[in-house]
């Protein structure tokens, strides 16, 4: 057996640890990377909008002349859809949990009801845009109005918010469910009153966060057919809408006209961005006061 | 008398407990019915797209479509059909969106799974998933008036609608996606084999590179090809960043229409229902659909095929 060439091993570590350090800064620069995409990002979006977002732009409604537009309509819009998306995911996405989760055994059936989630997951939103074309506004003849675009959201998110369910109602821990059991209740009161309550507010946290992924959401809602300048505020489900994001587009993809509209794209980003935040940080709120419950 | 009022209070009883035994048999059909839904979206999608498929290609010769070059859809003396300049879009700007994503994302994975101290992860992990859940419009935004602009200073050629600013903002946006999956690839392998290597007088980068991403290399693959699927089906920042040139090109300063943007352009446009232009839409979205569903078996196929299991 030959020795190790000691004096070779010894020459060659210095170069050995130099490069451990300095790959050790690059590692830290590329994920420091993301930071500075995100700071420019930022930077880029305030100060296009600076001076724009005034309590005249939040308050009015979109117009030809750019001093005068504002985004109370993609606002209203914007509750319009959350207002029945967020309820419609909410009932459907947990009935498929519990369903899954409670009543269906491992096995076949199970494992086609989850791939076939995942599948869905993974489909890009553009095609639920397609489907949510044909389907509910052409087939069952909606039009594209807000009932339309919340069917379609609710079928772009409904993965999202079923695999959050899941996650809930496994994080019930089993003592609970036979305690329930012990006590005589039959299944679906052992789920009603036991695991149900127990996984609610992580159910809740998922929820806001899929709401959160869905106000952003743009690509399905344009190919519905939303209209590019849109007045009349929506007042029922039947009504023309617009949302937010397709309010940044199209201002956005004008803006090469007029640099009024990149302002204004600027200072509707600023406004979803805001939503947004509001949205992350009370499913954060939500799950802080669950972990201190336990 | 007495024994008919226990009856009737029996049978008020027996009532009661056979109600409750038909809703605890009622709910799971109700359940089922709510589960079916997802189920029925897949069907949904399927159906529509290959109904008005089949329609397209009754107008439209498959040869036409996947073999010439020349798309012009919209013309109206002599529209023609070819998804060949859609895909080299799509794969040009996935391909430039994985060569930010791949190399940023792996080292990214890297630094947070291997270097950093726990303290470090806490601050820098949250950070980089912020970059996942901005709207791609607002990545759109940020392609069309800042990324191009700069970018013009560099290369003067660039076109003002081009493939290469939003293949690039594209990779930004996979990079989380890259870099969350493959952490818990590498995080997943067990300390036992980073202090065997180390043990061995290998430094932290040897040990790394030859034993840990190694050992991990499934699930990183895995989220590559992930992130692959991701950036053939992204829309907005395609659309608004890259214009709607259909030419079949190579040329990475040049506007082109990715599938995706295909789809945009024409749902937002006036291409009225039953018109080629229309049913060419659901031609080009089944590709989408069928490249994006293959793509996520793939990953789903290598991360369990190849997974060592410790």
């Amino acid at each position: 057996m030959q020795m190790m060439d000691q004096e070779a091993v010894a020459k060659s570590l210095p170069r050995r640890i130099a490069i451990n350090k300095i790959v050790r800064g690059l590692f830290l620069g590329s994920t420091l990377f993301g930071l500075v995409v995100l700071a420019v990002l930022l930077y880029d979006v305030i100060s296009d909008s600076w001076g724009w977002l005034n309590w005249n732009f939040l308050t009015s409604v979109v117009s030809f002349d750019a001093a005068e537009a504002g985004v109370i309509g993609a606002i209203t819009g914007t509750f319009w859809l959350m207002m029945i998306t967020g309820p419609l995911t909410m009932i459907i996405g947990v009935a498929t949990a519990v369903f899954i989760e409670e009543y269906v055994k491992e096995g076949r059936v199970r494992t086609f009801f989850e791939t076939n989630i995942s599948n869905l997951a993974g489909v890009p939103s553009i095609v639920f845009g397609l489907l949510g074309l044909t389907v509910f506004v052409r087939i069952l003849g909606l039009g594209s109005v807000v009932l339309a675009g919340a069917l379609t959201m609710s079928l772009l998110v409904l993965p999202i918010v079923i695999v959050s369910a899941q996650e809930a109602l496994r994080a019930v821990p089993s003592y609970l469910r036979e305690a329930s059991y012990g006590m005589g209740a039959t299944r679906w009161q052992m789920i009603r009153s036991v695991v149900l309550p127990a996984a609610l507010p992580s159910i809740l946290t998922g929820m806001i966060l899929s709401m959160s992924r869905a106000i952003g959401e743009t690509a399905p809602l344009i190919a519905l057919g939303i209209p590019a300048l849109l007045i009349p505020l929506p007042s029922s489900m039947f009504d023309s809408f617009t949302v937010l994001p397709v309010q940044i587009y199209y201002w956005t993809i004008d803006a090469a006209l007029n640099d009024d509209l990149a302002a204004l794209a600027a200072a509707t980003i600023i406004v979803l961005l805001v939503m947004m935040f509001i949205l992350n940080a009370t499913a954060i709120l939500v799950r802080n006061k669950f972990q201190k419950r336990l | 008398m007495a024994s008919s009022t226990n009856v009737s209070n029996l049978i008020a009883e027996q009532r009661s407990k056979s109600k409750r035994r038909k809703l605890e048999k009622l709910v799971p059909f109700i359940l089922a019915g709510a589960a079916s839904i997802s189920v029925l979206t897949t069907a949904g999608i399927l159906l529509t797209l290959m109904v008005e498929t089949v329609m397209f290609f009754s107008e439209v010769s498959f040869r036409e479509f996947f073999t010439s070059t020349d798309m012009q859809p919209l013309n109206r003396s002599d529209p023609s059909f070819s998804i060949l300049p859609l895909l080299s879009a799509t794969l040009l700007s996935t391909v430039i969106a994985m060569f930010v994503a791949v190399p940023v994302g792996l080292t990214t994975a890297v630094y947070l799974s291997e270097y950093a101290t726990d303290k470090a992860r806490r601050v820098l992990k949250p950070i980089v998933e912020v970059l996942a859940g901005i709207p791609t419009i607002v990545y759109g935004f940020f392609a069309f008036t800042f990324v191009t602009p700069v970018l013009r200073e560099i290369i003067p050629m660039l076109d003002r609608t081009n493939i290469l600013s939003p293949g690039i903002v594209m990779g930004i946006m996979i990079i989380p996606m890259v870099a969350s999956l493959s952490e818990d690839a590498l995080s997943s392998v067990p300390n036992s084999m980073r202090e065997g290597a180390m043990a061995f007088g290998a430094t932290k980068f040897e040990a790394v590179v030859r034993v840990v991403i190694p050992a991990a290399i499934s699930g990183i693959i895995a989220s590559f090809v992930l992130g692959i699927s991701r950036a053939i089906g992204e829309t907005m920042i395609v659309t608004i960043a890259s214009g709607s040139n259909k030419n079949l090109t190579f040329d990475i300063t040049q506007s082109m229409q990715t599938m995706t943007a295909y789809i945009v352009e024409v749902t937002s446009g006036d291409a009225g229902a039953g018109t080629t232009a229309y049913y060419s839409l659901y031609a080009v979205a089944i590709t989408l659909f069928f490249f994006t569903l293959a793509m996520n078996m793939l990953a789903k196929w290598i991360s369990k095929r190849f997974r060592e299991v410790y």
